[in-house]
């Protein structure tokens, strides 16, 4: 599959990613080159496989319901860009 | 011996005695920090004061014999783990002004067996690199030789330790991160089991792949900081919980009819010769341990470069969007709306190689297709884990060769990502399997050090260590150090 | 229905809307059909010939202590994200642990409503950027859900009962809260209920209706609260539901195209905004135009629903298993130490009610209809008898009285040892129904209990001889009507029975003044 710019672009917006216009070439040739790497794996016949998230055949331990935290908002939003009242402020959220 | 020549286990074996003081081996430390790491750039953040309080700490406690096996031992981070109260970058602009309100468990478990932090290491973004090229704190430089790289991501960690800017360090490793430049810098590197070594606090990259181990400079010094860093905890749901190793009681076992399995495709095209010839020699000194040598097939190798370029970018491109100038990190000036915040924070804040991962990986996860490239690694993933399932029936260990180069020029494959993905080609398969493995000094091919792999079963860490320590036993290559920086 | 609604896709210049995306839809459009604002409607419309199709996604908040992955207490009404720690801030480097009472509750939830429990489940992320959304993705449940195909039995007004497929439920976390009030211009964030255990179940498109769909909607809302596994409070948002409506033309064999109502928090409104949108859309279709699948919000303020998406993005959730959890695996045992706790449900309990308290289908289904209004009823029940007598007074008074203050019959001023004590006073004659009335709203303004209020207010009914005494002036003064009973004109009697009930200003009790007439008029 080669990426070509239009589809970088669409790409990189649903990544929230800003590039640069002069980056998009680059990105486009890069893309597609690890896309060309990854495709090898069409080499290899896959039908039967049973896909693998997980490198352990292992299940999820499940938590008690217990409440463990506290309050730590003022240390939670001394590291927080813009905070205002105990909300995280954000640019109008508007569409 | 001057204190920056011991390993961790002589250095905690003089705290014990007294023959020196915790204080004074920190000291001694950061003082070489501040020598040499002008060259190297090893450090992003040196915490001396806090180090010289703890060393006070781990000297009160020495005197009053209330100590652990390595308190009083300095160490240093990679900065990938979050620490309370100190910066955590993660090698990027994005966390430049993170400071983690909370402390890894693999720091957390360090403070409490009395190591002394001695800073946080460099790295590639994010961990997104094989050169730690991509750190926006600039590039790391090998030791052996500063116009070449330390390998990556842990190329921080590898730099520190093989110029004994301290005596150990932390690593991670994703898909070769602590072999790989452990390889490159003549050091023992072991990335267990995963699930053995808590995640939590740990900055992810890619969760199904990402396990944290020691870079060091034996194999014993391995087993000691292994001691502290592994053990379950109920804050990772993969963390596991398994009856606990002491990881070196057996390092002195036999190595008598050990069967060591030797992967074709890990010896074919693509491997230097001078490397490969180091690995032979390496492979020889086994037999004489009394190994015995068996030609093993894992058939599908040559797809864990293309399985990993799909499954570590799909979970990065979803691990890093928290990374969004809301709530830390971070955030682009006078955004205009929502949207120019997201893009432009994530867009300033992110450096190239992580862009074209997260990029990678949206694209491989996004409506059609993912059957195509995510579902289809998976399965690639399945395959390249069973083929070490059939091997492991018939070998203890799998050796080979941990880089196919000895570590390259800086710059020298900046530009073309591909090239620098395939210096990962014998380390990726493991961290698909979730196996356990090691980098082990092997030799120098042109002055510049090679790596011998380990591979063992799934929760084989004593007897990977128990093989590396036996060989360093009748070799000497780890102890060698740069020139320079004695 | 109403006429004249114009089409209209969004209010124009009436500033900015505030909408939320990241919920799941397949294709995301929006296109305005050929209909322009202010065309008229064609003359002359058979909505006869159309079928509604709905099939609702409900949100329950699951009534855990802590939330899903953490463990943030998900109390509601903290101060703004004083609830919300490392992990349900997606700090960098944290992780989730599933919270094991969210499971059983989600079992017990699949129990209830028969249906198959995964014995592997699969908790998956569905990524997309909000700022609400901590982490930039959800993890919720997609492929394998915990709860998968189960049924519910719904009961309609003319007494037929329908029963309606459920596809699955899967379990998921909640999101934080935006506040658009101005904070300098900006958005504040509120992440306290950002991690907040949820079950979302998802209905077959089987609804016919928005009757039936608020029939389905109220027997979930009692079904979880009978369960205990949701608190049902909708204006916290405890209970939410989005609504998939299509329309067709009968028997036509495939659905028309969809839209997914939003924002849907009473059972008022999921009637309003179904009818709204179906009107809508059979609008467009009866015009020409194409009906477009997209997602929709009701604003309940100007009753009408609008689109909710710029065209420029369509929604691309990435969904994968989340790596950082592994599969959730239920065994039989799991299932069985909770099947021993399921209370009694209310299908079991309507027919109980109606063979132990002799009630009518009716009563029993909306006594039981909700589990506290069933407790309540029983609890009168044990103390006055009288089950017909209690029915009808909990079902036209008592209830009445609380959906007019739109109050809970947990919050109800009247408890059901006061209701108890009044009954037992009417059924013992010490006060007529006229006076019951005045005692019940006496307790109803707290006035204590009915014998404080009896005796404070000096409520009797009139003695037998006052009644006889005017019943005997009433057959004197009235020969003409007492004649005409005589002759067979039964309804004559109403004429006296009321005379009586105003000459003894109501204290008569009507019972005894109807009997006492039927004998001194025969005589």
């Amino acid at each position: 599959m080669t990426l070509d710019a239009d589809k970088v672009k669409k790409i990189a917006q649903l990544a929230r990613l800003d590039i640069d216009a002069s980056a998009i070439p680059g990105y486009a040739t890069n893309l597609s080159n690890i896309l060309q790497l990854v495709e090898q794996m069409n080499a290899v016949s896959t039908e039967q496989v049973e896909p693998m998230a997980h490198p352990l055949d292992a299940t999820q331990r499940l938590r008690e319901d217990v409440v463990t935290e506290t309050n730590q908002r003022d240390q939670f939003q001394a590291i927080a860009p813009q905070v205002d009242a105990g909300l995280y402020l954000v640019p109008k959220v508007i569409e | 011996m001057s204190l920056y020549r011991k390993s961790l286990a002589e250095l905690a074996a003089g705290l014990h005695t007294k023959q020196f003081s915790s204080v004074e081996v920190t000291q001694h430390f950061l003082d070489r920090i501040a020598k040499h790491d002008k060259t190297l750039n090893s450090f992003v953040s040196i915490t001396a004061e806090q180090a010289l309080a703890q060393a006070k700490q781990a000297d009160a406690q020495l005197a009053k014999g209330s100590m652990a096996a390595l308190t009083g031992v300095p160490l240093a981070q990679k900065d990938i783990f979050c620490t309370q109260g100190v910066k955590t970058s993660c090698g990027s602009k994005m966390l430049d002004n993170f400071i983690a309100p909370y402390d890894a468990t693999v720091v957390s478990k360090c403070k409490q067996a009395g190591l002394v932090m001695l800073g946080k290491l460099n790295m590639d973004e994010f961990a997104m690199g094989s050169s730690n090229e991509t750190s926006y704190y600039g590039p790391v430089k090998n030791p052996w030789d500063t116009t070449r790289v330390p390998g990556g991501s842990s190329g921080g960690s590898a730099a520190a330790v093989a110029a004994r800017l301290t005596p150990a360090a932390t690593g991670t490793d994703t898909g070769g991160s602590i072999r790989q430049p452990a390889a490159l810098c003549n050091l023992t590197g072991l990335k267990p089991t995963y699930g053995l070594v808590s995640r939590w606090g740990m900055i992810a990259f890619a969760s199904s792949l990402d396990q944290a181990g020691p870079i060091t400079q034996t194999a014993e010094d391995a087993a000691l900081l292994l001691n502290t860093m592994v053990g379950f905890d109920d804050k990772d749901s993969t963390s596991l919980n398994r009856p606990t190793v002491n990881y070196t009681a057996s390092l002195k076992d036999s190595l008598q009819g050990l069967r060591i399995g030797l992967p074709k495709e890990y010896f074919a095209a693509g491997l230097n010769s001078d490397v490969a010839k180091v690995i032979e020699t390496a492979i020889a000194e086994y037999k004489k341990l009394g190994a015995t040598i068996t030609d093993i097939s894992l058939p599908n190798s040559h797809l864990s470069v293309p399985a990993y370029y799909v499954i570590a970018p799909a979970e990065c491109s979803s691990n890093l969007s928290r990374f969004d100038g809301v709530r830390f990190g971070y955030r682009c000036n006078d955004p205009k709306d929502l949207n120019d915040l997201y893009q432009r924070s994530r867009g300033e804040g992110f450096g190239a190689e992580v862009k074209r991962r997260i990029m990678i990986g949206t694209y491989a996860l996004s409506a059609g297709y993912y059957d195509a490239y995510y579902l289809k690694a998976q399965k690639v993933r399945r395959l390249i884990s069973d083929d070490f399932k059939r091997a492991f029936e018939k070998v203890d260990v799998i050796m080979g060769p941990t880089s196919p180069n000895t570590a390259f020029k800086l710059g020298e494959h900046s530009d073309d990502p591909i090239t620098m993905y395939l210096c990962d080609i014998y380390t990726i398969a493991v961290n698909l399997a979730g196996l356990p493995g090691m980098s082990i000094p092997a030799g120098f091919a042109h002055n510049l050090p090679v790596g011998l792999q380990l591979v063992g079963n799934y929760f084989s860490e004593a007897k990977l260590l128990n093989i590396a320590h036996q060989y360093q036993q009748v070799t000497n290559w780890h102890t060698q150090m740069p020139k320079g920086f004695e | 229905m109403e006429v004249g609604i114009h089409y209209a896709p969004a209010p124009q210049g009436s500033g900015a809307r505030i909408v939320k995306p990241g919920w799941r839809v397949d294709a995301i459009s929006v296109v305005n059909p050929n209909l322009q604002p202010g065309d008229s409607q064609q003359v002359g419309t058979d909505f006869m010939e159309w079928e509604t199709v709905i099939g609702l996604e409900i949100h329950t908040q699951l009534a855990t202590r802590s939330k899903i992955f953490s463990g943030a207490s998900i109390a509601f009404g903290a101060e703004p994200n004083t609830q919300a720690c490392a992990v349900d801030l997606g700090l960098p480097g944290v992780l989730p642990v599933l919270n094991k009472e969210a499971v059983r509750m989600a079992i017990k939830f699949g129990l209830a409503v028969g249906a198959q429990i995964a014995p592997k489940s699969i908790f998956a992320r569905k990524n997309y950027f909000y700022p609400d959304l901590p982490k930039g993705y959800q993890i919720s449940q997609y492929e394998l859900p915990v709860v998968g195909k189960g049924k519910l039995t719904i009961e309609l007004e003319d007494g037929s009962s329908k029963t309606i497929g459920i596809t699955r439920a899967h379990l998921e976390e909640d999101a934080g809260k935006s506040l658009h009030e101005d904070f300098h211009g900006m958005t504040g964030i509120d992440l306290n209920r950002a991690g907040t255990p949820l079950l979302e179940i998802v209905s077959e498109p089987d609804m016919r209706s928005a009757k039936e769909a608020v029939a389905y909607m109220k027997k979930i809302h009692s079904l979880v609260r009978y369960l205990e596994i949701c608190d049902g409070n909708m204006q916290e948002g405890s209970f939410r539901c989005d609504a998939n409506v299509s329309v067709r033309k009968k028997g036509a064999p495939e659905f028309g195209t969809r839209a997914e109502l939003k924002n849907i928090n009473s059972f008022r409104f999921v009637e309003r905004a179904i009818n709204f949108e179906v009107e809508r859309q059979i609008d467009i279709l009866e015009s020409g135009g194409k009906v477009v699948q997209e997602t929709r919000l009701y604003d309940a303020n100007k009753h009408e629903t609008r689109s909710m998406r710029s065209k420029e993005e369509a929604m691309d959730y990435r969904y994968f298993p989340d790596p950082d959890l592994l599969p959730l695996a239920i065994n039989a045992q799991d299932i069985q130490a909770v099947r021993e706790t399921l209370p009694e449900l209310p299908d079991a309990k309507k027919q109980r009610f109606m063979q132990a308290f002799g009630l009518s289908d009716y009563d029993a289904a909306i006594l039981t209809g909700d589990r506290d209004l069933a407790n309540y009823f029983e609890t009168v029940v044990k103390t006055a008898g009288e089950a017909k007598l209690a029915a009808n007074w909990i079902i036209s008074e008592l209830s009445g009285r609380l959906n007019k203050e739109d109050k809970l019959i947990t919050d109800s001023p009247i408890s059901a040892a006061h209701l108890a004590g009044m009954l037992q006073r009417l059924t013992a004659g010490a006060i007529t129904s006229k006076m019951a009335k005045e005692v019940f709203d006496a307790m109803w303004n707290g006035e204590g209990d009915a014998d404080t209020i009896i005796e404070k207010r000096g409520l009797k009914p009139a003695d037998n001889s006052a009644v006889e005494k005017i019943i005997d002036e009433l057959i004197a003064n009235n020969a003409g009507q007492v004649e005409q009973y005589r002759a067979g004109k039964d309804k004559v009697l109403g004429f006296f029975v009321g005379q009586v009930m105003k000459l003894s200003q109501g204290k008569a009790d009507p019972a005894q003044v109807n009997k006492l007439l039927l004998e001194k008029l025969k005589k």
